[in-house]
């Protein structure tokens, strides 16, 4: 008895020819990718993009220096009234200031939703879409903890920032296997009546600190 | 809580269903508001964006690469997704798919699923099949949730519940959550399906999905979403169960280069998603530790089997190609009696369906072009539409009245003798049917009074369809051959 698989393969065969891996190499290379794929922008008006687009979407945004981090998440934290804060592993202690820091111990999801807030850093981010890219890595943890409390706290380098879409994919091709999440702005719907809703199931408020290690 | 789904193969044709939905006033103006709304948002985005053609060029490309070779890919897919911790499973046909869900959902004990908004598992009805077997799926998309709930229909690939406006989903809340005092603003009802869906999220041990792209070089899947219900359902249960159409294999991740872009920009006319998630298989300590993989054909290589049909398969699924056409916007997505609305769905439907059914959708168009241009593939629907319609005639039999018309002409174009032939015959027949109108001039002494050309108010049996709302001119009394060897005859103004 042929199996469902084998009928599908039979299927296509039967429906334009079967090709081979060696056809298929040789056919891919000559797609046309004739778009942008270099920035068009020096770094100092990328950081300007980024920040911009990060806070059409409503997160605040706060450029400090290295030795100043940890001063900056004690007074953000303060202001927004928070004194846990979830963690993953790999952050350096000296941003760790303001709040009880609990490291996440692969609690479960229930036990995630006891968290109002998450800090974490990124591997990039894109300044044309205003995205940030989180990875499976140290310093940015598991995919749910930055999902379930409903305030994420971000810290990245300006020298991780991208302009574009395009350069971002090739720098994330060595690390293509890992769970990866894109995340622009604070979860949203638009399905009542084409309004913009910030916050339905991610977090709904999301603010970045941008560490300038880079002379712009 | 089980609805009706549109089925291709028991709705009533577009005409007649779109007869009674253009009574619908309160539908038409959602319909309206929505895809004014996302189609002036997308025109913003796609103007700012220098290379946007580049980028369908490369995008039409890359997944008409991936249909040419879909054997190769999809073999890719399989070996890593499986090297990296997933099972594959094989549908041919939707009640196939069903079964291989409602098993792998029963292996698991649970009687409760989570689902993320996906058309792919609309299309196999499968929440219906789901509750026959005694396992209730939550929807958590906003959208899926106001239609599961109010026992509705999706009208939209990605905005399945545009045509709903605020005050409908606050009466079907109200109801359904027994939420008396519900407030009327999208905040108030988006706060509420957020509270409603929390709990399932953090319980429910199963979450099915469908999939954006396959990627073949790392078994990879590819989800994007707006509201973060689908990053609950990827990462927080044991077991995802994705239903992924054959036809969304990429062969690499750099594909997704203008992919990833040109979907956002023309889908919902945001610069990106809220959300993508992206991720190979199983990762451990993060996510599903049971991941399967439904690859589903039901109809999908006999649209790759027909050349000119083969390149609907390319789509991507962001409905720009609704939001642009003048005819879903006055109907509706429902009057299509499919998943696929619009013009993608006017011919996917048909060919998914062996041009069994929906016979009528491949005319539920003025073949204007508008799909065409916002295209993000550059599917061109108008001239895979004529194609369907072509094949609806030649389906039908040489008697059917398109083709018997057709051979007709055909035969009077053969020679001249018969077309002119066919042209006297033509002025004889309409002479009853012809009313002249006199024109309102003073008739010049020594010449013919001027008579405006007659019109043909009323024509019988097929041809009335024509003079049901406007009129026919009738046939010259002279036709340019005629005149023009009269006028040679008389040798006047040879050059």
């Amino acid at each position: 008895m042929s199996t469902a698989r084998d009928v599908i393969f039979q299927r296509i065969a039967k429906a334009k020819g079967a090709s081979t891996p060696e056809a298929a190499h040789i056919a891919y290379a000559t797609i046309e990718r004739n778009y942008q794929s270099a920035p068009s922008l020096d770094r100092a008006p990328i950081i300007h993009l980024l920040e911009d687009r990060l806070r059409e979407y409503d997160a605040h945004v706060y450029r400090v220096t290295e030795s100043n981090v940890g001063e900056q998440v004690k007074q953000i934290l303060a202001a927004r009234n928070i004194q846990r804060v979830l963690v993953p592993d790999g952050l350096p202690e000296s941003w760790l200031q303001g709040a009880i820091f609990e490291i996440d111990n692969q609690q479960s999801a229930l036990g995630l939703n006891d968290y109002t807030a998450v800090l974490t850093t990124a591997t990039l981010a894109i300044a044309e879409t205003g995205t940030i890219v989180l990875q499976n890595a140290p310093g940015q943890g598991r995919r749910a903890i930055t999902l379930i409390p409903d305030y994420h706290l971000c810290i990245l380098r300006t020298t991780q920032v991208v302009e574009t879409v395009v350069e971002a994919m090739r720098l994330l091709e060595p690390t293509k296997h890992l769970p990866t999440t894109f995340f622009s702005g604070p979860s949203a719907t638009a399905d009542i009546e084409m309004t913009r809703i910030k916050g339905v199931h991610g977090p709904r408020f999301v603010d970045v600190i941008l560490v300038t290690d880079e002379i712009l | 809580m089980s609805r009706v789904p549109l089925d291709p193969r028991t709705a009533p044709s577009f005409q007649t269903a779109a007869k009674v939905l253009l009574g619908d006033a309160q539908l038409r103006k959602n319909v309206r508001h929505a895809t004014d709304v996302i189609q002036n948002k997308r025109r913003r985005l796609v103007e700012e964006k220098h290379d946007w053609q580049q980028m369908r060029e490369s995008g039409r490309q890359i997944r008409a690469h991936a249909l040419q070779h879909l054997d190769i890919y999809l073999a890719e897919f399989e070996r890593n997704f499986t090297a990296a911790g997933g099972h594959i499973h094989w549908a041919r046909d939707a009640a196939e798919a069903q079964r291989i869900v409602i098993d792998l959902v029963k292996q698991t004990g649970t009687s409760e699923v989570i689902k993320i908004k996906s058309m792919t598992t609309e299309e196999i009805q499968l929440n219906n099949a789901l509750e026959a077997a005694g396992v209730h799926a939550f929807e958590t998309d906003l959208a899926e949730l106001i239609i599961q709930l109010g026992e509705d229909q999706p009208s939209h690939i990605v905005v399945p519940a545009l045509h709903k406006n605020r005050s409908q989903v606050r009466e079907i809340f109200r109801k359904k959550m027994n939420l008396p005092n519900l407030g009327e603003t999208p905040q108030d009802l988006a706060e509420a399906a957020r509270q409603f869906l929390r709990e399932k999220f953090l319980r429910v041990p199963v979450a099915i999905s469908g999939a954006n792209f396959l990627i073949a070089e790392t078994g990879g899947v590819c989800i994007v979403e707006s509201e973060g219900n689908g990053r609950m359902c990827l990462t927080l249960p044991e077991t995802l169960i994705s239903v992924v159409g054959i036809e969304k294999v990429l062969p690499s991740w750099q594909d997704l280069e203008p992919l990833i872009q040109l979907l956002p920009r023309s889908a919902t006319g945001e610069r990106m998603n809220p959300y993508n998630s992206l991720w190979t298989g199983v990762h451990p300590g993060d996510g599903p530790t049971n991941m399967h993989i439904v690859l589903l054909d039901n109809g999908r290589t006999d649209v790759l089997a027909d050349h000119e049909g083969r390149q609907t398969l390319q789509c991507i699924r962001c409905g720009a190609c609704q939001n642009a056409c003048p005819v879903y916007r006055q109907t509706g997505g429902h009057a299509y009696g499919s998943v696929y609305a619009g013009p993608i769905g006017a011919i996917l439907t048909p060919q998914l369906m062996h041009m069994e059914h929906s016979q009528s959708l491949p005319y539920a168009s003025s073949l204007c072009g508008a799909c065409y241009e916002v295209c993000p593939v550059k599917i061109n629907i108008p001239e895979v539409l004529i194609h369907l319609r072509n094949k609806v005639v030649e389906q039908n039999g040489w008697y059917a009245p398109e083709s018997l018309a057709m051979k007709a002409v055909a035969q009077a174009f053969l020679s001249e003798k018969r077309f002119r032939a066919a042209q006297r015959l033509g002025r004889i027949a309409e002479s009853p049917l012809v009313k002249k109108r006199k024109q309102n001039k003073l008739q010049v002494l020594g010449q013919e009074e001027a008579q405006t050309p007659g019109w043909i108010g009323w024509l019988p049996g097929l041809l009335g369809g024509w003079t049901d709302t406007r009129d026919l001119q009738a046939m010259p009394k002279e036709t340019f051959r005629d005149w023009w060897e009269k006028r040679n005859e008389k040798g006047s103004n040879r050059t």
